[in-house]
């Protein structure tokens, strides 16, 4: 049994979640440099521009990338030879609660959806936990605005569904979510599983590194393809650069079901994996 | 083009969808839940904190300011979830709005109507916006903390004008130029 005391996962959450919003990943900035390339539209370039010199200033300065510096959402990998001593979830949040003090970081969760009192710590996070063999510890944290997340949607498709209408109905997402979400998006995509597993499986797929399966990436490009015919473009002032990426997650289902979740990222997809 | 605070009506008449704009002057914050509180003091009759007339609403709610900052990262939010209280606003007098995504039908109409301005911001580069506010105070509300309303002083803040009184609405605009699927 490998024992981890909670208050060093406290300091390396509190850590992690200022490195996040400070610091974009070096992918996101190389492909936001190559979208200044590909765009057509003189006001897209210039926005795409303004975004990688925002990224340096966040960077430099220890500040935010943007003010919305989201709700925490993480998905822990937890070994079965893992000994937490204290408790793994009171343990997060106190990170996450010293992280946002110390990183001048914006508070931006209530308490009660109703009476919406901020809980002035930017907590709780959400949390979710899987179970894996060995002695390793992982957190993969990702800073959620709401923008992206409003424009979100779910559709429960009949198991004959075609590509195609999948892919129409992505679209139907993307142009609904039009400006509002912060344009170049990044598209987490979860297919299969039951109403709920679509949703989780469609914002893990934001945190998806690469894609192995040949025939998922072949579908990944041409969502892609077709989102960046809508014209959006970066800001939504028009131009053909509207997603950055699109990610998909499939999970096995029923016979009579096929769940698709569309998660939207804005631009200033902010995450960090961390491992103790 | 350079633009100055107060927005007079002659210089509204000359913005158009699609120009980028350097704003200087000053302008209040105010999002969801002060727009909530100004729409409810409207409804009951009873005299506002701040002057609506004339005057410009920036959505947004900025982070906490890192000591010796005037303020911290401060980017847009998006628009739309202030469209239900706009209308009573603009016909109060209210000049320009600055925030992020499309407006409702209505509020585009009145903004026609009323010789108003709708602004973008870029949203995600709030750490870029907040080098161009060389001042900020809380106005109102100060318990709403980052919703408080504030009253800013910007400096060449880049802009965009999306809806002008010409009922031109630069995101129809430019998807429309850059759409492949037509229809």
């Amino acid at each position: 049994m490998r024992k981890i005391d909670s208050e060093i996962i406290s300091k390396n959450i509190s850590q992690a979640v200022q490195t996040a919003n400070f610091s974009l990943d070096i992918k996101l900035l190389s492909m936001l440099e190559d979208a200044v390339k590909k765009e057509q539209s003189s006001l897209g370039k210039n926005i795409l521009k303004n975004l990688i010199k925002n990224a340096q200033i966040a960077e430099q300065e220890k500040i935010a990338i943007c003010q919305d510096t989201g709700i925490v959402v993480i998905f822990i990998k937890i070994g079965n030879q893992i000994q937490i001593q204290g408790d793994l979830y009171e343990a997060v949040n106190r990170g996450i609660k010293t992280g946002y003090n110390k990183g001048y970081l914006r508070k931006s969760v209530v308490k009660d959806p109703f009476n919406r009192e901020n809980t002035e710590d930017n907590t709780p996070a959400v949390i979710y936990i899987e179970n894996v063999l060995g002695d390793s510890l992982e957190f993969n944290i990702l800073i959620k605005g709401a923008g992206s997340e409003n424009m979100s949607q779910i559709n429960m498709f009949s198991p004959t569904a075609s590509k195609g209408e999948i892919i129409d109905f992505i679209i139907d997402t993307v142009q609904r979510a039009g400006a509002n979400a912060c344009p170049p998006y990044i598209m987490g995509i979860g297919i299969g599983g039951t109403f709920e597993k679509a949703a989780l499986l469609s914002k893990k797929a934001l945190l998806k590194e690469k894609t192995e399966d040949s025939s998922i990436r072949i579908f990944e490009k041409r969502i892609l393809k077709e989102i960046n015919k809508t014209g959006i473009g970066p800001a939504g002032l028009g131009g053909i650069v509207t997603a950055l990426d699109v990610r998909i997650l499939k999970h096995p289902c029923h016979i009579a079901s096929l769940p698709v979740a569309v998660n939207i990222n804005c631009h200033a997809s902010r995450h960090i994996k961390i491992s103790i | 083009m350079n633009l100055e605070t107060p927005l007079t009506e002659n210089k509204i008449n000359k913005l158009k969808a699609g120009d980028k704009i350097y704003l200087s002057g000053y302008l209040y914050t105010a999002r969801d839940q002060a727009h909530k509180k100004l729409y409810e003091l409207i409804e009951n009759n009873k005299e506002l904190p701040i002057n609506i007339e004339n005057a410009i609403i920036y959505y947004t709610g900025p982070a906490p300011a890192r000591p010796g900052r005037v303020i911290g990262p401060c980017g847009p939010t998006t628009s739309y979830r202030m469209d239900k209280y706009t209308p009573v606003l603009l016909k109060m007098g209210l000049k320009a709005m600055i925030g992020k995504g499309p407006r409702s039908k209505r509020v585009v109409e009145l903004i026609k109507e009323n010789k108003a301005v709708y602004f973008a911001a870029t949203g995600g580069a709030a750490a870029l916006l907040s080098k161009r506010i060389i001042d900020s105070k809380v106005v109102a509300y100060p318990k709403l903390d980052t919703e408080a309303i504030r009253l800013l002083k910007v400096r060449d803040f880049p802009l965009v004008v999306i809806n002008d009184i010409y009922g031109n609405d630069l995101y129809d605009m430019g998807k429309n130029k850059y759409k492949e699927n037509k229809g």
